[in-house]
């Protein structure tokens, strides 16, 4: 089994696989900067939806460029996360619906439209919906640009540019985002625009969920926002170092994710599995992993109080229970 | 120690109800003015034509049943909800121009006290709108910080995680928050709820000290055996103002009538705080 092990991490080549993992955790990383302030927010479903919903917004992009240039996407995955955010407040006014509910309209509507535009768009231009789902790791190295001289996959530029682009919001913005996270309505009494920053917030969160698209899919790059933030979570109680836990988490089931997707597969005598698939999982593992470091740590059953909308939680007991989505 | 004001005044059946509003003519100088302010959540008012004035200097309760509008009033003060129509002035002028001139205690229950931040690091964040965008907080600011827990006395649970604080500890933490923005004008909601009477007695003190130094404080009450004892002047509220003025002259049983109506508990409880001012006739 070992001897298979071996075997298949004997092809590794850094040239390519250095590259699927620099990918895969500059999308990790970007995605727990801004999916920290998500789960705080109490809103990790908004990053699910808006993942999700971006998917024509891409769409349309792809329609009228009739290519996958990179600011076109960028501008129509920013509109329709905006929009998202927009019209998820506006259904749950008018409709008078709770945010779940109304977020679960907003955002099937806009992935189903999307999903028409793809299939109908990926007769015209070089698109997969298969691709956009579940992304495209392993082929991150075979599409390159040049930068100062040398060639780097193209899916690494833009998700390099993404992570600065949330890193600098975040440290500009470090305690406007704290404050209009904890506590809103005093944010905005100080003259410190809640809103604004929430709309920014969703922004970001969209041009993530693009960036992630051709690496983790549409879908995984949920896991990319909520998890590594959720196992920090439980592991600190101050946020500067919630951020820098929930990116090495990140960081850290890339690359953990792409051995494994290698190695694991090759113990049982298969071929190497989806790594995108192998991240996500990683970083499930880390969570659980993270649960009972808390569990032993406290030495006595784990009191999480379950926050609103959480479907994980422990109960009393310590037993890890998953909750119908009652309080 | 506490200064109690007389108690209120026997009521006696002939009495006129203080039906007036007092802000009726509306002075220049109070620290807060409200017009005419009328608040609807889809379209159903929930807040009708408040008219009220509140001299500087004074510590005033908003007292009424459950659904009455109080924290209604002070959000639609503070712009956090829209106004369907009236006016609201601070210290003379429009509130967006006062901003700093006013702190906000929200409810407690109205935060994520899981949130990974300290106490010192809660009560910083009253300075955010003086240190202003981009600027991080600095080793002076933490001073102000917690010197203001020192005047609350929890600074000595200055790092521990807010949830990691009593309920009494987490309202003191709020409280520090706003006297850290130094504001003349002091908006609280239920800041005596479920706290402690060690915190109790901390927050009637912390009061007492803000109307010493000349300022105002608007405070949302829900202990109606306390509002003499506590407040100068009283707002019975119940979607339209029932009556504002002198505690000793407003808080009256007719009047607690009209505000509380046919809610038998709460009216017992009324009655009983009463009675211990003075006997019912």
């Amino acid at each position: 089994m070992l001897a298979r092990v071996l075997e298949s991490l004997r092809s590794w080549e850094w040239a390519l696989d250095g590259w699927i993992i620099v990918a895969g955790a500059l999308c990790a990383a970007a995605s727990a900067l801004v999916g920290t302030f998500l789960v705080l927010r109490r809103m990790s479903m908004m990053g699910d939806a808006i993942s999700h919903a971006v998917l024509p917004g891409l769409a349309v992009a792809f329609l009228v460029t009739g290519s996958r240039a990179s600011v076109p996407m960028f501008l129509g995955a920013a509109v329709v996360g905006v929009l998202t955010a927009l019209f998820t407040e506006w259904v749950r006014g008018v409709g008078k619906v709770d945010e779940g509910a109304s977020m679960g309209v907003v955002f099937t509507s806009l992935f189903a439209l999307g999903l028409l535009l793809v299939v109908q768009a990926a007769d015209h231009v070089d698109l997969d919906p298969g691709c956009v789902l579940y992304g495209a790791i392993e082929l991150t190295p075979l599409d390159t640009v040049t930068v100062v001289g040398r060639e780097v996959p193209r899916v690494v530029v833009m998700l390099g540019a993404v992570f600065l682009l949330n890193l600098t919001c975040v440290l500009v913005l470090y305690k406007e985002l704290q404050i209009s996270s904890f506590d809103p309505a005093l944010a905005t009494t100080l003259g410190i625009n809640a809103r604004g920053l929430h709309f920014l917030l969703m922004t970001l969160v969209a041009v993530t969920a693009v960036a992630s698209f051709e690496t983790v899919g549409n879908i995984l790059v949920v896991a990319m926002l909520v998890v590594p933030a959720a196992t920090a979570f439980l592991l600190t109680r101050r946020l500067s170092v919630l951020l820098v836990l929930a990116v090495g988490f990140g960081v850290g089931s890339a690359v953990v994710g792409h051995v494994a997707a290698l190695a694991v597969p090759a113990a049982f005598g298969y071929a190497s599995t989806n790594t995108a698939g192998m991240m996500a999982l990683t970083s499930g593992v880390g969570l659980l992993a993270a649960i009972v470091v808390t569990l032993l740590r406290r030495g006595q059953p784990l009191r999480i109080k379950n926050p609103p909308g959480s479907p994980l939680f422990v109960d009393g007991g310590g037993t890890v229970r998953v909750s119908g989505g009652g309080r | 120690m506490l200064s109690l004001s007389p108690p209120p005044p026997a009521p006696t059946p002939t009495r006129r109800p203080t039906l007036a509003p007092l802000g009726a003519e509306h002075s220049p100088e109070a620290a807060l003015s409200i017009h005419d302010m009328t608040v609807a959540y889809h379209r159903k008012p929930v807040l009708w034509d408040v008219d009220l004035d509140v001299p500087p200097g004074s510590l005033v309760g908003i007292v009424g049943p459950n659904g009455a509008g109080k924290s209604t009033l002070i959000k639609a003060v503070l712009d956090l909800i829209p106004r369907v129509s009236g006016r609201v002035l601070v210290f003379g002028k429009p509130y967006r121009q006062q901003r700093h001139r006013v702190a906000y205690v929200p409810q407690r229950e109205s935060v994520d006290w899981d949130f990974p931040v300290s106490a010192l690091e809660v009560v910083a964040m009253g300075l955010y709108g003086r240190i202003g965008w981009f600027r991080p907080v600095t080793r002076r600011h933490r001073e102000i910080a917690l010197h203001a827990l020192e005047r609350v006395g929890i600074a000595d649970l200055a790092q521990r995680q807010i949830s990691q604080l009593s309920g009494g500890q987490q309202q003191r933490t709020f409280l520090a928050r706003a006297l850290v923005q130094e504001a003349d004008l002091y908006l609280m909601d239920e800041p005596f709820a479920a706290v402690d009477a060690a915190t109790e007695k901390a927050i009637v003190r912390l009061l007492q000290d803000l109307r010493a130094a000349g300022r105002t404080a608007l405070v949302v009450h829900h202990d109606l055996q306390t509002v003499a004892e506590y407040f100068d002047r009283v707002v019975l509220l119940n979607l339209r103002v029932v009556a504002s003025g002198l505690t000793e002259t407003v808080f009256t049983r007719e009047n607690l009538q009209k505000t509380y109506g046919g809610r038998l508990t709460l009216m017992t409880e009324a009655a009983e705080a009463l009675a211990r001012e003075a006997p019912a006739p």
